[in-house]
């Protein structure tokens, strides 16, 4: 790309480690505030470990890891919306079954996997430091259809993680809006991957709404705020990985950890009193 | 503009339309029979109270009219329909008992009143003026403007009902459905609520069904009272149960002496 950056970003695989970067650290949250909303924050991480199935079967049949993480996330997210709505499973007992049923079987996959490609680490903990123009322009698409979507729904998914019977008894399409998120989140999860890996993906999700929810007074300015939160953590974090030559992704993520830690302990805000910990379930 | 077949029947001259109607509508948990052949009817501009003691059937009752539920036996329509098939939701406003208008990320009380209107506009549409201007109207009909922009967790209980109250009033509605509203809520609280209930229904010409324990603050207003006990044990006005020496003002633990006499 060869923009006149500042350093950092003055080399080509820093500028598009940034443009990777500053879509998906400004797209998780928007999702991840619906999610920590219904008291689903862990599901980011859940759907991080069945993507890692997915990954680790696409390198196993040779196909390009992402299309198989998208079907491994989106699928295993309908398959939990589905289990949650008919109350077949409590929450965590469902999501304990895909998680771990997906962590396990992404292990046994990769473990067949042979070749210079096979290497699943990167996929674990990120790789944007190596990502290519093609892989921005991915994330890019990803992270506008997401963009797109809680443009267009937000309210009515908003109307649906608030108060789901009443949406009902309103007649919006709760199932199809529950679905959406689901595939929403998959999404983003899947963007995500490259940034931070499958196992920290949540945290970008998640970390930026908790401190904007000590911030904010709305929903509208929570999303913003915590848009602003997640970007911001992931310019310093790659500030600082190339400054000490540490790991990129889990920089960012302990970046958006020190942002939520001095929100906390502030304790400014809107008179929250107890803020509930990040990916705390309540059931 | 009110489309849509809708059955009258007249009254003493003055013909009524039937809003809401179930008929002979059974449910049961199981083996544990919850609801016995149940006949209610609103019409058009009355305020209807439906009372009964706890596991009386009245949340149960209230969720196959709203379409949460379906019953073993009889049918509900409201606006002619059954509740399933209703086309324009909007018209039926629902204001569920408060279990939290507040969630886990800030919203404000104009952010939850908003989402009254996405059934009436179609929940992709953006919000334009009507939208704005009926949002708020129904905030000033529960005196909550002043606290349009305070997030909802700031809120009082009694405060909280009153969003919930907006925001099925948002939507213009043609009948309201309270369960519960005033159930541990402030004196303040319980008069601002009725004094919404009351404009709703004589400005608007809407049809109010009110499940409460507490009816003291809407004693005056009433047109009819049902008393549910699995089967409809009393459907009359005040005046009647006044006659029979029942106060208005009774309380749940009541409840079940009195309905000795109701038998």
């Amino acid at each position: 790309m060869g923009l006149p950056l500042p350093w950092p970003f003055d080399r080509d695989y820093m500028q598009l480690a940034l443009a990777a970067g500053l879509v998906v650290g400004a797209c998780g949250p928007l999702i991840g505030a619906f999610l920590v909303q219904r008291r689903l924050a862990l599901m980011g991480d859940g759907l991080g470990h069945l993507a890692f199935a997915g990954i680790a079967a696409g390198l196993l049949l040779a196909v390009w890891p992402v299309w198989t993480a998208m079907i491994a996330a989106v699928g295993g997210a309908i398959a939990i919306e589905w289990l949650r709505s008919r109350g077949r499973a409590s929450g965590d007992l469902a999501l304990a079954l895909f998680f771990y049923g997906g962590l396990a079987g992404g292990a046994v996959l990769s473990s067949r996997a042979t070749g210079a490609d096979a290497n699943v680490v990167p996929w674990l903990f990120g790789s944007i430091l190596t990502v290519e123009p093609g892989d921005v322009w991915t994330v890019v698409a990803l992270g506008g259809f997401v963009v797109a979507s809680v443009a267009l729904a937000g309210r009515a998914l908003l109307s649906v993680v608030l108060d789901e019977e009443a949406a009902r008894v309103a007649g919006l399409p709760v199932d199809l809006l529950n679905t959406l998120l689901a595939v929403l989140a998959s999404v983003t999860i899947v963007a995500a991957m490259r940034v931070v890996g499958v196992l920290l993906v949540a945290a970008l999700m998640v970390l930026p709404v908790a401190s904007a929810r000590l911030l904010a007074r709305s929903f509208r300015t929570t999303l913003l705020a915590a848009s602003a939160i997640g970007a911001g953590s992931v310019v310093a974090g790659l500030w600082l990985a190339r400054r000490f030559a540490l790991a990129p992704g889990g920089t960012i993520v302990l970046v958006a950890a020190a942002v939520f830690a001095v929100v906390a302990s502030a304790g400014t805000g809107s008179g929250v009193h107890s803020p509930a910990p990040p990916g705390t379930t309540d059931r | 503009m009110r489309a849509g077949g809708r059955a009258s029947r007249p009254t003493g001259g003055r013909a009524i339309d039937r809003v809401l109607t179930a008929d002979a509508v059974s449910f049961a948990y199981g083996a544990h029979s919850v609801l016995d052949r149940v006949t209610l009817e609103v019409g058009s501009g009355e305020f209807v109270a439906l009372v009964g003691p706890n596991g009386s059937g009245k949340s149960t009752l209230l969720r196959i009219m709203l379409g949460l539920l379906r019953p073993a036996s009889g049918s509900v329509q409201i606006f002619g329909a059954s509740p399933r098939h209703l086309q324009e939701r909007w018209r039926v406003g629902y204001v569920p008992q408060r279990s939290s208008a507040a969630g886990d990320v800030p919203v404000t009380v104009e952010e939850v009143v908003a989402t009254g209107r996405l059934a009436r506009r179609g929940w992709w549409r953006r919000p334009g003026p009507a939208d704005r201007s009926a949002v708020d109207h129904a905030l000033r009909a529960v005196a909550l403007s002043d606290l349009r922009h305070r997030p909802v967790r700031e809120l009082s209980g009694g405060q909280e009902q009153r969003v919930l109250i907006a925001r099925a009033l948002a939507g213009d509605p043609e009948l309201l459905v309270l369960d519960e509203p005033v159930a541990g809520v402030d004196a303040e609280s319980q008069q601002l609520f009725r004094d919404s209930l009351v404009h709703l229904v004589r400005e608007h010409r809407a049809a109010v069904l009110l499940v409460s324990h507490e009816l003291g603050a809407v004693a005056d207003d009433l047109d009819r009272i049902v008393v549910l006990r699995h089967r409809v044990v009393f459907d009359g006005p005040p005046s009647e149960l006044a006659r029979r020496g029942v106060s208005l003002g009774v309380h749940a633990e009541d409840l079940p002496l009195w309905l000795e006499g109701l038998r």
